[in-house]
């Protein structure tokens, strides 16, 4: 049976290095399957996170061979196998062992975002076109390999400031469900720092769900924004009364 | 709130453990435990969630056709007296009545709740919800999203959480109850990132663990389904029910190797999919010429069995499954994780041909005993909720009655655990159990040597898939009782390697535990079941037998030992009984096994 040499990180936050194992291969193979495989017969102290396997959980991302990644959806015979195959835990956030990581951060800005919040009175009659541009956002299986790619995060750290493309999507999901009576821009801009996001669309390429999270989620939150705190009208109006456009 | 991982700023030590206190403890954070802690919040109760894996991971994402509620959006004559029927005539009428009753009334409040709490579902041309055909329901009624359903639940009811304000200990996973006296006193855990020991006291504990799908080798189910809640109860005095009712979801993926098992959804069949053998005969027409595809999944598992049994299989050994007769925007909208799903792992493309499928273990219809209004189950202070607890689906579930299930008696049990927390008094706990517990965890580290707990998983699994699968019989029973008495020595003798931090071997040696339990009490009710109903078919007992039809199989711990006993099912009332006056069917047909399969060694 031909082999494949995983190489695969090994480590804690404090020391790690990339340690090469030989897994068989067998037809339709992918990538979590070879991590298993290590598992159960070469290392079973390897740490992995998985639950579905089938593209619909997102607990297994992971780099493999550079590039950010649901394990359960790359297949082997997608990548050359004439060379290891790197499996690296995901860049932006920090490691606790091996391929898994602190993603706790990712729950603290969810719960900062207000929830759906139903108009007074609402009559629950919605129609599909007005429901398919939300239900776009709502596939997120939160892998967050967005906020893995997101140069924000990944390159310049800015979580404190930042609250990255998976939430944006999921305050665009609020902000155009039909029957919504919320306002969360003010915090996209305020809190969540949209406006550090300049549109490279990283994180629509490695969507796995393929959701335009940059033209169908940004940009129309980054026009809200404009909206409502940059109109030359209501700037005016604004000044006129005397209220502060920010905060 | 918080969001547990490991360290909490608002933790209280003892002398040795990181401890918590709530009310109420719910453990599993699928859809059946997020829907109790919403429902205990609401009454006022301190509620602590902890889970296995990540917020939102549970298996609950998994379920995908969508949630059985009787809203008549789509066929108006649809009502809950029917969806009561079916749901009882599904499961061969070994159903708790009550909680079938309940669950028919009380599930489309459930579904419109989620809606009001921002859930979006698939829209009818009315605006209202949208609802489907599938398997064993006499009208269109699984309300649904796509093939994704079962993530938008969870995402409503984790966002619902949120706001609310529970505690989740994420990544944490219990490995016994506490209890003072006969009465439950919270439960012992680890976290999984350190490995450090973390002490819940609470009134009140709700289990909703989910099934034991991961002692099968062929399953649908994922790491987490070892069965703990059941085990971890069983181990606290509280009966289990109905454990030979396992079932076999006819559609898993058969091909490549690596994704065996994962589900195809039933939706497939609910939008128009035909089941085709490799001659291309479309057999259902021998087995269940009225319902065809759309008839139970006991029935349609065992005649996708017995068609590859028989030789007529496909060539990985599963039958075809067609939708591409439909418009290929059309299978793109309704089923787009089916279509990527097999495009990216099978590289088939269902628009255009058909898929290879076969099946997998999916669910446990067996579980907790639990009282029907409450979800209580016999130890005071302990409750049950969705697949963990026993009692609704009776011998077969039908698709879509899980995610109603879920949301119907995770409510009832919320309710339930905080009005009697509120009530229970004060309670002791008592540190030598902890100790006890954390010596039990650190065994395997402190042998010297040792086997590997992913070797006895492995033998566990092939056990269970060959002797205690679709088609059962004496002798296999009794070599999967012996093999898993052997199975059961070997984990008490489990070594690991490395630290505890983030050691998924060591996880592994504790779930082996979990599911060896949960294995012996399937076998235990399989072996004593000498009849064949629903999802249980005896190829040695091939036919109902009345009088099994009026006892449930009952597990308990007795000292120190796993007793089997019986209870009488509970009789329906006469105004319900009306409902099937004219039943022709009330008597289950009797399950054919493949000629094959009576010369196949049982190896």
């Amino acid at each position: 049976m031909a082999e494949v040499t995983m190489a695969v990180h090994r480590g804690d936050s404090s020391n790690g290095k990339t340690v090469e194992y030989k897994v068989p291969l067998s037809p339709g193979m992918v990538v979590l399957d070879a991590l298993h495989y290590i598992q159960g017969h070469l290392s079973p102290d390897l740490a992995v996170r998985w639950n579905c396997k089938a593209g619909r959980c997102g607990s297994c991302s992971a780099e493999v061979n550079g590039r950010p990644r649901l394990t359960c959806k790359t297949r082997m015979d997608s990548l050359p196998q004439d060379k290891p195959i790197t499996v690296l835990p995901l860049k932006a956030f920090p490691v606790i062992k091996d391929l898994v990581t602190n993603v706790s951060w990712n729950y603290e800005v969810n719960r900062k975002i207000p929830a759906f919040n139903a108009q007074p009175g609402t009559k629950w009659k919605m129609y599909q076109k007005d429901v398919d541009r939300p239900q776009e956002f709502r596939k997120c299986i939160e892998c967050f390999l967005c906020q893995n790619v997101c140069h924000v995060l990944r390159d310049h750290g800015k979580h404190a400031e930042y609250g990255g493309p998976r939430y944006f999507v999921r305050v665009a999901g609020l902000e155009m469900h039909p029957l919504d009576a919320g306002s969360r821009i003010r915090g996209v801009r305020n809190q969540m720092g949209i406006g550090l996001c300049n549109i490279t669309k990283c994180c629509t390429e490695v969507c796995p769900e393929e959701i335009h999270i940059t033209d169908n989620a940004i940009i129309p939150l980054k026009e809200r924004v404009v909206d409502q705190f940059y109109d030359p009208l209501v700037w005016i109006a604004r000044k006129i009364k005397g209220s502060n456009s920010g905060n | 709130m918080t969001f547990g991982f490991s360290d909490e700023d608002d933790s209280a030590m003892n002398d040795k453990f990181e401890v918590h206190e709530h009310d109420v403890l719910v453990i599993g954070a699928g859809g059946a435990g997020l829907r109790a802690a919403i429902e205990a919040l609401n009454t006022g109760a301190t509620v602590g969630v902890v889970c296995k894996s990540l917020l939102g991971k549970a298996h609950t994402v998994m379920a995908e056709g969508g949630v059985a509620a009787a809203m008549g959006n789509v066929d108006p004559a649809d009502d809950w007296k029917t969806h009561f029927r079916d749901t009882m005539r599904g499961g061969k009428f070994l159903n708790n009545w009550r909680m079938a009753h309940l669950h028919a009334l009380e599930s489309p409040d459930r579904v419109r709740e989620l809606e009001h709490w921002g859930a979006l579902f698939d829209r009818t041309d009315a605006g209202e919800i949208m609802q489907r055909a599938f398997g064993g329901h006499t009208f269109k009624r699984l309300c649904h999203v796509g093939d994704r359903t079962g993530l938008e639940i969870i995402r409503t009811l984790q966002d619902r959480g949120v706001q609310l304000g529970f505690d989740v200990y994420m990544e944490c996973t219990v490995t016994r109850l506490l209890k003072d006296g006969e009465r439950i006193a919270g439960a012992f855990a680890y976290w999984r990132e350190q490995g450090r020991f973390v002490v819940f006291k609470a009134k009140a504990v709700v289990i909703a663990t989910g099934g034991i799908g991961k002692a099968w080798k062929i399953t649908s189910n994922s790491w987490e389904y070892t069965g703990d809640g059941l085990a971890v109860a069983y181990e606290a005095g509280a009966e289990l029910m109905d454990m030979e009712f396992v079932q076999f979801h006819p559609t898993g993926m058969v091909w490549p190797p690596g994704v065996q098992g994962i589900l195809v959804t039933e939706a497939v069949r609910g939008e128009g999919g035909i089941l085709r053998n490799k001659l291309g005969e479309r057999f259902m027409e021998k087995y269940d010429p009225k319902r065809m595809e759309l008839s139970t999944r006991d029935v349609v598992a065992r005649s996708i069995y017995t068609e590859v049994k028989e030789g007529r299989g496909t060539e990985h050994g599963g039958a075809y499954l067609d939708i591409s007769q439909k418009p290929p925007e059309y299978v793109k909208r309704k089923l787009p994780g089916m279509y990527h799903q097999f495009k990216e792992l099978a590289d088939v493309d269902i628009t255009k041909g058909p898929m290879e499928v076969g099946p997998t273990l999916h669910y446990t219809m067996g579980g907790i005993r639990v009282e029907a209004e409450t979800g209580a189950a016999t130890v005071p202070g302990l409750f049950a909720a969705g697949e963990a607890a026993a009692g609704m689906h009776g011998a077969n579930r039908l698709g879509g009655n899980s995610l109603s299930d879920l949301l119907v008696f995770g409510k009832r049990a919320g309710q339930a655990a905080a009005a009697y927390a509120k009530s229970c008094g004060a309670l002791k706990t008592d540190p030598a159990q902890f100790d006890e517990a954390e010596r039990e965890m650190l065994a395997p580290f402190e042998r010297p040597a040792g086997e590997s707990p992913y070797e006895i998983h492995r033998d566990l699994q092939n056990t269970l898939q060959s002797l205690v699968g679709i088609f059962r019989n004496e002798a296999d029973l009794k070599a999967a009782l012996q093999k898993i008495a052997t199975l059961k020595e070997r984990a008490g003798r489990v070594h690991v390697d490395g630290s505890r931090l983030f050691n998924p071997g060591w996880h592994l040696a504790r779930d082996l535990r979990s599911m060896l339990t949960a294995a012996e009490a399937v076998t235990r009710c399989a072996l004593a079941r000498t009849e064949s109903r629903g999802a249980h078919s005896r190829i040695d007992f091939p036919n109902y037998d009345a009088e099994w039809g009026k006892k449930n199989n009952i597990i308990v711990k007795e000292s120190g030992e796993m007793k089997l006993r019986q209870r009488p099912v509970p009789e329906m009332p006469e105004d319900l009984k009306q409902l099937f006056a004219d039943d022709k069917d009330v008597v289950p047909t009797a399950a054919k096994a493949p000629a094959a399969v009576k010369t196949i060694p049982s190896n």
